[in-house]
């Protein structure tokens, strides 16, 4: 007997998620959703509070990435207490923050490919659940588990130098940060057991293992889930890669720029977002290109496409690799995304490494501040993709005005068209779903790294629910796992 | 030459000032009685109560009871501390505190004390009492939902010619702290600096100064409110 399971609406987005499959007369995928079941709140309940206090209270609504919305949130407040946009940091506090930021993407980049996405490749799609978690990966690779441990472990000890926490600190502050690195703590990661140049090298260990798997596994990573699109990102002034500050880009499908050298203090008159009454959460477009055509991708996948180059030696190398894959062109696949992240993380060593080694990061002034505003805008490209802060404050000092951008909102379009792809690849017109073909839907969206636990191998209890329906719109099956 | 008076507090003989209170006694013998309203170098008020010792079988606030001879205290007890936790718990019930996004988080007392009797949930419910921030003055903001009605600012913080900056208005749940809004306008920099450290809790905030001081740097950060205070 069928039956609906609603959930109810719950904090934050790291939780649960929902994929409705409609089919037709002969059981084609005719519809897929990824529904977002979650209500945020932030924007509104962040409105009273003294602005300074954004970057340490809006980066409580993640606690894998808070280090970005700690910073969006900080570069934002910059704005508004007169340090410029972006320009006009101290240098300690650019590469004190660029560090911290650095470690973050470190830190999440392989959390997701060991923690998340290692156990589908190593096991395989149909593998059954109970192995395919990191405690299997353990058990059947030793090694590439204590690489993840430990390389994760290295980017949170970077953030609690630089933030004072491993978790939700609070070094970036209005106008810069308010901390240096002692030497104690740079020697302990230039030098200690496993330090920067150990990293490096396992950052290339990772990347050659997945380099290994797509070599065996040419078609699943190339044709899975794969769709054009558009990608935005960020990019330094002069067209690199830079994570933590730049100007907007974009690239559609074919490599056009269709946006391009824009600042993101004027984010409003290029995106807007779009709401369905199925989903919590927005859908973002770029203005002229409309609700239908605008949307696009972000990202380690999107950032390689936008960027013209890595300014890493060893990255480089690997990103010179990957465009030549797709001769050049925008690379459009949603499998490699993980090949993306793997060379970014190698990026963020080798900057770690640059930062480690600047003396700036001992001395120097701290805070810079200048002519007061009443609104700032900060952007960041977050592990997960190019994260937006804006607030607006009153005469008092306090939030008038909150609007964020998460960069899992900016992916909802593209994770629903990998929904829609993976469906039809894995389910058309079959009648019964299974397990395998359950996770298959959930590999595709985990290509993303969406901020949503069901991008998880909670070790059995993934929170994701499929709904199977005919085409008068009857449930035929729903399955949870 | 002060006259040395004997007393004892749980049981272990000190000799302490004539004219000391329990508290200065305590602190001098190198022993800890919680205080929260209490600020060293000014008239005590005792009105949180968190420094409630019994004397000889009374309960006496430790911050205001002068000693005398032949005082035996009780204060770490099972019964002073379950005193103690209660107090606290209400506190936290009575107000909207939230420690992770707190300026004062790490400095504040309200929260040292909670690690130092190990509270981990009240056991009242919350009230959610409705509190409105006041950040319209220029130096400070008052973060309402945090004042836990101590008055140390009301007794601290004046003018120089002796005019109290803050007070309390209304009464019972009502009362809430108020800045005159006329004497705000030429407070000092340093003044609005001082009524922010002078309040044990986040609810004096010092405009644009936030989280300067980094985490693990921090009054209670590395060791337990007893051990900062009886140093």
């Amino acid at each position: 007997m069928s039956q609906k399971i609603t959930i109810d609406p719950v904090t934050r987005v790291e939780g649960h998620g929902k994929v409705t499959i409609y089919l037709d007369d002969d059981n084609n995928i005719k519809q897929s959703r990824l529904h977002i079941v979650e209500f945020r709140g932030f924007e509104r309940f962040i409105q009273g509070r003294p602005y300074w206090e954004a970057p340490v209270l809006v980066q409580r609504l993640c606690g894998i990435c808070p280090v970005s919305h700690h910073l969006a949130a900080a570069k934002a407040i910059d704005v508004i207490v007169g340090a410029g946009t972006g320009d006009k940091l101290t240098p300690t506090a650019e590469k004190m923050r660029r560090l911290m930021h650095y470690g973050q993407i470190f830190q999440s980049h392989v959390l997701h490919f060991f923690h998340l996405a290692s156990p589908d490749l190593l096991f395989g799609l149909d593998a059954a659940p109970d192995i395919r978690n990191i405690i299997g990966v353990a058990k059947q690779n030793k090694h590439l588990a204590v690489m993840g441990v430990m390389m994760r472990k290295f980017g949170q000890e970077i953030i609690k130098v630089t933030a004072g926490k491993k978790i939700h600190g609070t070094g970036a502050i209005s106008g810069g940060i308010n901390k240096h690195l002692t030497i104690e703590e740079r020697d302990s990661f230039l030098k200690g057991e496993n330090n920067i140049d150990q990293m490096i090298e396992w950052s290339g260990e990772a990347l050659n293992f997945l380099k290994n798997y797509h070599r065996n596994n040419k078609d699943f990573i190339d044709n899975f889930a794969s769709f054009p699109s558009s990608h935005l990102s960020i990019v330094r002034k002069d067209g690199a890669m830079d994570l933590y500050h730049g100007v907007m880009r974009a690239v559609d499908n074919e490599g056009n720029r269709i946006l391009d050298d824009v600042s993101y203090q004027d984010y409003l008159n290029y995106i807007a977002e779009g709401v369905k009454n199925w989903s919590y959460m927005k859908f973002p477009y770029l203005k002229h290109l409309g609700k239908e055509k605008g949307w696009y991708r972000v990202g380690p996948l999107a950032r390689l496409n936008t960027c013209d180059f890595i300014p890493t030696p060893l990255a480089q190398k690997e990103f010179e690799e990957f465009r030549a894959y797709t001769k050049g062109k925008p690379n459009n696949m949603s499998m490699h995304y993980h090949w993306a992240r793997l060379i970014e993380t190698l990026h963020a060593a080798e900057v770690m490494k640059d930062l480690l080694n600047d003396k700036d990061l001992l001395t120097g002034e701290l805070i810079v501040k200048g002519e007061k505003q009443s609104e700032g805008i900060g952007v960041i490209e977050a592990p997960r993709g190019t994260l937006f802060h804006h607030y607006r404050i009153n005469d008092n000092d306090q939030i008038a005005m909150a609007n964020l951008i998460v960069s899992t909102t900016n992916n909802n379009d593209p994770m629903n068209f990998a929904v829609n792809e993976a469906a039809k690849q894995m389910m058309q017109g079959k009648r019964e779903i299974t397990e395998p073909m359950m996770n298959a839907v959930e590999v595709a969206i985990r290509a993303y790294d969406p901020c949503l636990s069901c991008a998880t191998h909670a070790l059995g209890q993934m929170p994701l629910e499929i709904v199977l329906r005919d085409k008068n719109e009857n449930i035929i099956q729903v399955k949870r796992t | 030459m002060d006259k040395s008076i004997k007393i004892k507090i749980d049981g272990k003989g000190i000799i302490a000032k004539e004219g000391q209170t329990i508290v200065e006694a305590a602190e001098e013998n190198g022993i800890y009685i919680p205080t929260l309203c209490h600020l060293k170098g000014i008239i005590p008020s005792g009105s949180c109560r968190i420094c409630n010792v019994k004397v000889n079988g009374r309960f006496l606030t430790a911050c205001t009871t002068k000693i005398h001879d032949g005082f035996e205290i009780e204060n770490n007890s099972p019964e002073i501390t379950e005193l103690r936790k209660i107090i606290i718990e209400t506190l936290f019930v009575s107000g909207n505190h939230y420690c992770p996004a707190c300026e004062k988080s790490g400095n504040c007392i309200l929260q040292a004390l909670a690690y130092q009797y190990r509270i981990m949930i009240p056991r009242f419910p919350y009230i959610y009492e409705q509190r409105e921030i006041d950040a319209s003055s220029p130096k400070l903001i008052l973060e309402r939902n945090r004042c836990v009605l101590c008055k140390r600012c009301v007794r601290t913080i004046k003018t120089d010619d002796g005019k109290n900056y803050f007070a309390i208005e209304g009464r019972g749940h009502k009362a809430r702290i108020i800045l005159d809004e006329e004497l705000a306008k030429t407070m000092t920099e340093e003044k609005a600096m001082k009524a922010m450290e002078n309040c044990p809790v986040g609810c004096i905030l010092k405009k644009e100064t936030g989280f300067i001081k980094p985490i693990g740097e921090r009054k209670y950060d590395k060791e337990s409110i007893s051990k900062v205070c009886v140093k």
